[in-house]
């Protein structure tokens, strides 16, 4: 029995990975160099949340009393969400079409990539401010930008879509002597289809979310309507409306579930 | 010899249908929504030139502004990205794990996990924005809390999904040996989720320093502040050098991203 020896030094199963300690070590670091940069402090802090103790004061009960208002806000948020869907959707089909690499010469789809990173860059918001300048407060500039964010979104992942086909079986469509459209129709098209209506499942729930927000900068819609309550601190009303806005994405969400379904 | 004329169909009556039912739908709601929005046409074919004179007046871009005040304010937007995406996992680690069946069984948490996490995905971070600025005053404390609140839904989601999908076999080998719920958390599921938990907080990032350049016109700091101040000076070269400064550090963030995830995974 002496060659059963316990001594044997066994390796500690659960070894400390320096790197994550370091990445752990540099947080902590980028923390207290944060907290003093900003200058936020536990006192700041504290006293907020005596505020915000009155503000969920004078939220409660949510005021339904100025329904119309509500309402014309959330129609033209529809309205904005639907058209800006609609046209953003059939824009990237063609949009998404020409960006990809495997159907397209370069001259065709590096520029049309560059447009839809342009798009994709800048935050709604910020379309937003600049289509507001330019077209004027109202529902059009919420239209515009979010027809921007639906291409910066939709046509990138489309385009990807279409760059993954199998390729045999635009090599058998195009070997019938089919044109270009019949080629996209009958070979590309049937393959990206369902993923392109997933995305534009997506796109139609986001934009009904961001059509809620546009208003806050003037571009129509129940944002428009929440920042006027905000400005004039009827806390019952945004409570109203938030409640509204969270009522609608749900409704929203279950919507979009159903479409996925059908197309599945 | 019949099932030579057998016209093949891809989709089934039913399939076609629903479908059909689906554009109807959607061009209803077109049709309605044109036809109800109050959109005046000469603003929108006067855009072009609209859009035209607010490019003009853009350029020549002020770069001499840059110092003054836009860095200043860049740096604090990256701030309030950074520090928002770290509050937001002391919020998202608790639901994620609440949310995640292999750990909790019982269906009344996951309801409780999933209002917290739905609730926060449903009102946009300007709206966040909007609450705490209403609460704490205007400042960076504020767009700290907003992003930090708006991200939890996304983060606790994701890291939830994340949890969900680790293999049990260590799991249960920890159990067997006796550990402690706390040593199977960290020895036994925090290894498996690690990359996909650093990848999730990094494209969180990502997405929160796009928002974060916007919080401020509301007044919740970072960028935007400078961005509606030149705006309603009407400084629109001013405009131009933070939209660009915005513009290249979405890009340079994205790239970093992009390349740090592609080694983790």
């Amino acid at each position: 029995m002496a060659g059963l020896s316990t001594s044997k030094e066994y390796e500690n199963p659960f070894k400390r990975n320096w790197v994550s300690t370091g990445i752990w070590a540099l947080v902590g670091v980028y923390l207290v160099y944060s907290f003093n940069a900003m200058g936020l402090t536990w006192d700041r802090f504290v006293q907020g949340l005596g505020h915000a103790d009155k503000l969920l004061d004078r939220m409660f009960p949510p005021n339904f009393d100025r329904w119309e208002l509500l309402l014309s806000g959330l129609a033209e948020s529809l309205e904005i969400a639907v058209i800006a869907s609609v046209s953003g959707i059939v824009l990237s089909l063609f949009f998404g079409l020409f960006a990809a690499r495997n159907l397209m010469p370069n001259w065709v789809s590096v520029p049309m990539r560059g447009f839809i990173a342009l798009c994709r860059t800048f935050h709604p918001v910020i379309i937003a401010i600049l289509f507001v300048k330019s077209v004027g407060f109202g529902a059009l500039a919420g239209i515009l930008t979010l027809i921007v964010a639906s291409i910066g979104f939709i046509a990138k992942l489309f385009a990807e879509a279409i760059e993954e086909i199998s390729l045999k079986q635009v090599e058998a469509i195009r070997a019938t002597g089919a044109g270009f459209v019949s080629v996209i129709l009958f070979s590309v098209m049937p393959q990206v289809f369902s993923r392109f209506i997933g995305f534009s499942v997506y796109q139609l729930d986001s934009n009904l979310r961001n059509s809620t927000m546009v208003g806050i900068v003037g571009a129509g819609g129940l944002g428009g309507t929440l920042f006027s309550a905000f400005q004039r601190f009827d806390y019952d009303f945004v409570a109203a409306i938030l409640i509204t806005i969270i009522a609608l994405i749900m409704l929203g969400e279950f919507l979009s579930n159903i479409v996925r379904n059908i197309f599945r | 010899m019949n099932t030579m004329n057998h016209h093949w169909q891809r989709f089934t009556l039913k399939q076609k249908l629903s479908r059909y039912a689906v554009y109807l739908v959607l061009i209803m709601a077109m049709v309605q929504s044109i036809q109800s929005v109050e959109v005046i046409p000469e603003f929108f074919f006067d855009a072009p030139e609209q859009m035209a004179d607010m490019f003009s007046r853009m350029w020549p871009i002020d770069f001499a502004y840059y110092p003054v005040s836009v860095h200043d304010a860049m740096i604090e937007t990256l701030n309030i990205a950074t520090l928002g995406t770290l509050v937001t996992l002391i919020f998202a680690l608790p639901l994620a794990l609440m949310n995640a069946s292999n750990i909790v069984a019982s269906p009344w948490v996951h309801w409780i996990a999933k209002f917290f996490l739905v609730s926060s995905r449903s009102v946009n971070s300007l709206v966040w924005a909007l609450l705490f600025v209403s609460i704490f005053g205007p400042g960076v404390i504020a767009g700290v809390l907003a992003i930090a609140f708006r991200s939890v839904g996304f983060v606790g989601k994701l890291l939830g999904e994340a949890i969900e999908e680790v293999n049990m076999g260590p799991i249960e080998a920890l159990r067997a040996t006796g550990a402690s719920w706390i040593s199977v958390l960290l020895k036994g599921y925090w290894p498996q989720i690690l990359p996909a938990f650093f990848s999730i907080v990094l494209f969180r990032w990502d997405i929160n320093v796009r928002e974060s350049a916007v919080l401020g016109l509301v007044g919740a700091g970072g960028i935007g502040v400078v961005l509606s101040d030149s705006m309603n000076l009407f400084e629109w070269q001013r405009v131009a050098v933070a939209l660009l400064s915005i513009f290249v550090v979405v890009i340079i963030a994205e790239i970093v991203v992009v390349n740090i995830r592609k080694r983790l995974i």
